[in-house]
């Protein structure tokens, strides 16, 4: 154990109040009575009953949540194609050109991504509305994928592969059997890290999307604008609630199997 | 009861299961098989045995598909395999790595080729119980790669091969992540397995003493081509090249000018030294490069000269390498040429007179050693 010393814990100290503070304020502000954000005038869970019944939010939770869900599973397929063929199509000419277009979308603004596209879907003259949004956020959360599956598909032992298709696997069998089984965590973390950018994407849906379809995150900006209101603390507190208890069970799961693995190496080693 | 020897390739009645046909490989400028030709029986246990980038791994690749020849074919059967895919072809491999599907329990690895044949259930059930039981893993069926020794492993990996029984198993490197003393246990457990199925081997192999133990042949690789291929037995006593003896076991080379001398063949080889006289079946010009190979446990070593051998030079002990069940002497010629003698250690260390610095008589007969031409 380090012994304690009063830098190391004001460094800390310092470092989590800068991260955290903010937050804390917002979902202590979302029990307060008042409606005025900066009085606290007691404590009250009356703003999630509030918003429970409002049915504008509610909406755009279910705008988004669809959005989400259908993107980042088109991005999932899209993008562990896109990674499978990159890493194991060997060296074709134009390979490096390809990868590096692969990935631009990643480092490209948000706001030029999102023009362009608004400007595809008014040329093909294509509605906007929830689908513009979805091949909007395909389009950009499908590289993420991309990276996440190609770094473990460049580990992954190709002669997996090679040994299916000598016990008589058709090569689509050999992906699906062997190959998609074994990456299966990476993919999944990839669609989890869609999800995530399509949930919280601003610039990108306010580009592409229509009077139909308002997400979550361009309601509370438009909330905010005409005034930060309780309801809003409160919808905030949730959605921080939703990804902390997302990433304790990510870890926990992650944790889980390396404790898993270690005993079941444990049991290698013994005769039996 | 007399048995037959098992020497397909003697007959020519025999039909080889496995033919390559002037069979040329290249990968962009790099030749890694030069227009091979060779014949495979059935029931053949046939090693590939050469430095790494021989080639003997991209042969055992092109017979499982996953490399097709640049030039020439290649007969399973009688059948051509150019425009046969890996999973249509009924041969199986054992991978290095193994290559062991690490979601799939012992049991399911096992099941995994037997289950794309779609046999029905209890077929399926009854061949791996019977592969496990071969291999000597029923314990083990339902435990995952990572949970079973690399020993263990290495069995799973030859049950799934075998499971479909193939007319071909090629084993690439099978034993090379295994430590010596249960290298050499599951050789023979191999062969015995072999016998029992009566499938064919291929093996690939760097390892020179484990291609001698198993195979009925052995087939001596450089540079893509074959150098030699004989039975263990031929390619230790009568190498055809210096490359092949030098490559197999320990040898003794001394170079020189040919001399015929009636049914002998005289090998000149350094001023002031005598001539050694060796038999060879080769026609050998007066005055043509040869090459003299001898193994050491076929040079005798002496204090005293010895009477009636038909080669004798003296020299001086340089070293000695005492392995316990062996001896080997490195006895200098005045020329600077080193020969090694072998001797067995039949009495105890006590009682053997030869040390270091000892002026010895070392001695083989005319028919010890090879004449090779290159």
């Amino acid at each position: 154990m380090r012994r304690f010393s009063w830098f190391n814990a004001t460094a800390l100290t310092l470092g989590f109040a800068f991260l955290y503070i903010p937050m804390i304020i917002l979902v202590i502000y979302s029990f307060n009575a008042s409606k005025l954000v900066t009085v606290w005038a007691g404590f009250s869970t009356q703003w999630y009953g509030e918003l429970v019944r409002n049915e504008e939010f509610l909406n755009a939770a279910w705008v988004t949540i669809k959005v989400a869900v259908m993107s980042s599973t088109i991005a999932t397929v899209l993008g562990t194609m896109a990674a499978y063929v990159l890493v194991r199509a060997g060296r074709f000419s134009g390979r490096t050109l390809f990868s590096g277009m692969i990935y631009a979308p990643l480092v490209m603004p948000e706001v030029i991504t999102g023009l362009s596209l608004l400007l595809l879907f008014i040329g093909i003259g294509l509605d906007r509305g929830v689908l513009t949004i979805v091949l909007a956020h395909t389009t950009f959360s499908m590289c993420y994928v991309s990276v996440v599956v190609s770094s473990r598909l460049v580990t992954f032992d190709k002669s997996l592969e090679e040994a299916a298709l000598d016990l008589g696997c058709s090569p689509f069998e050999a992906f699906r059997l062997v190959t998609l089984p074994i990456i299966a965590p990476a993919v999944i973390s990839g669609w989890l890290l869609a999800f995530t950018l399509s949930l919280d994407d601003l610039v990108i849906a306010s580009f592409t999307t229509g009077p139909s379809a308002t997400t979550l995150p361009i309601k509370i900006f438009s909330a905010v604008r005409l005034g930060v209101s309780p309801e809003i603390n409160a919808l905030s507190t949730i959605m921080i609630a939703i990804v902390t208890i997302g990433v304790i069970m990510a870890s926990l799961i992650t944790k889980q199997a390396a404790v898993r693995q270690a005993r079941d190496e444990r049991m290698a080693e013994r005769p039996a | 009861m007399s048995q037959t020897v098992f020497a397909p390739w003697d007959d020519p009645n025999e039909k080889p299961l496995i033919q390559f046909r002037n069979v040329t490989k290249r990968f962009g400028d790099f030749t890694a098989i030069d227009d091979l030709t060779q014949d495979i029986y059935t029931r053949e246990f046939f090693a590939l045995l050469g430095p790494s980038g021989c080639g003997k791994t991209t042969m055992m690749r092109m017979l499982a598909g996953f490399e097709t020849p640049t030039e020439g074919k290649i007969f399973i059967a009688g059948q051509d395999m150019a425009k046969i895919p890996p999973n249509k072809r009924a041969v199986n491999m054992m991978f290095q790595s193994y290559a062991l599907f690490p979601h799939l329990s012992v049991w399911e690895n096992i099941a995994f080729g037997l289950k794309r044949e779609g046999k029905d259930k209890d077929a399926i059930a009854a061949r791996v119980e019977e592969m496990l039981r071969l291999t000597r893993l029923s314990k083990f069926a339902k435990r995952k790669p990572h949970q079973i020794s690399g020993g263990q492993r290495q069995r799973v990996a030859l049950a799934r091969s075998l499971a479909k029984a193939p007319k071909l198993l090629l084993l690439d490197e099978p034993l090379g992540a295994l430590d010596k003393k249960l290298r050499q246990d599951t050789q023979f457990e191999l062969m015995d397995i072999q016998e029992k199925t009566g499938t064919t081997f291929v093996i690939v192999t760097h390892d020179q003493e484990e291609a001698m133990t198993v195979a009925s042949r052995v087939a001596v690789m450089d540079e893509g081509r074959i150098i030699q291929v004989a039975t263990p037995a031929q390619i230790y006593e009568a190498p055809n090249s210096v490359y092949v003896a030098d490559f197999i076991g320990d040898v003794n080379i001394i170079s020189g000018r040919a001399k015929p001398n009636g049914d002998k063949v005289v090998t000149q080889w350094a001023e002031g030294q005598p001539d050694i006289i060796g038999t060879t079946a080769t026609k050998f010009d007066a005055g043509q490069e040869i090459h003299f190979a001898i193994r050491p446990e076929k040079v005798a070593i002496s204090t005293e000269e010895p009477q009636d051998a038909a080669n004798k030079l003296q020299g001086k002990v340089l070293d000695i390498a005492y392995l316990g069940n062996i001896s080997t002497y490195h006895v200098a010629l005045p020329t600077g040429h080193v020969i090694k003698a072998q001797t067995a250690n039949t009495r105890r260390l006590s009682r053997r007179q030869i040390t270091w610095e000892d002026p010895v008589w070392i001695s083989f007969t005319d028919t010890a050693g090879v004449l090779l031409e290159r």
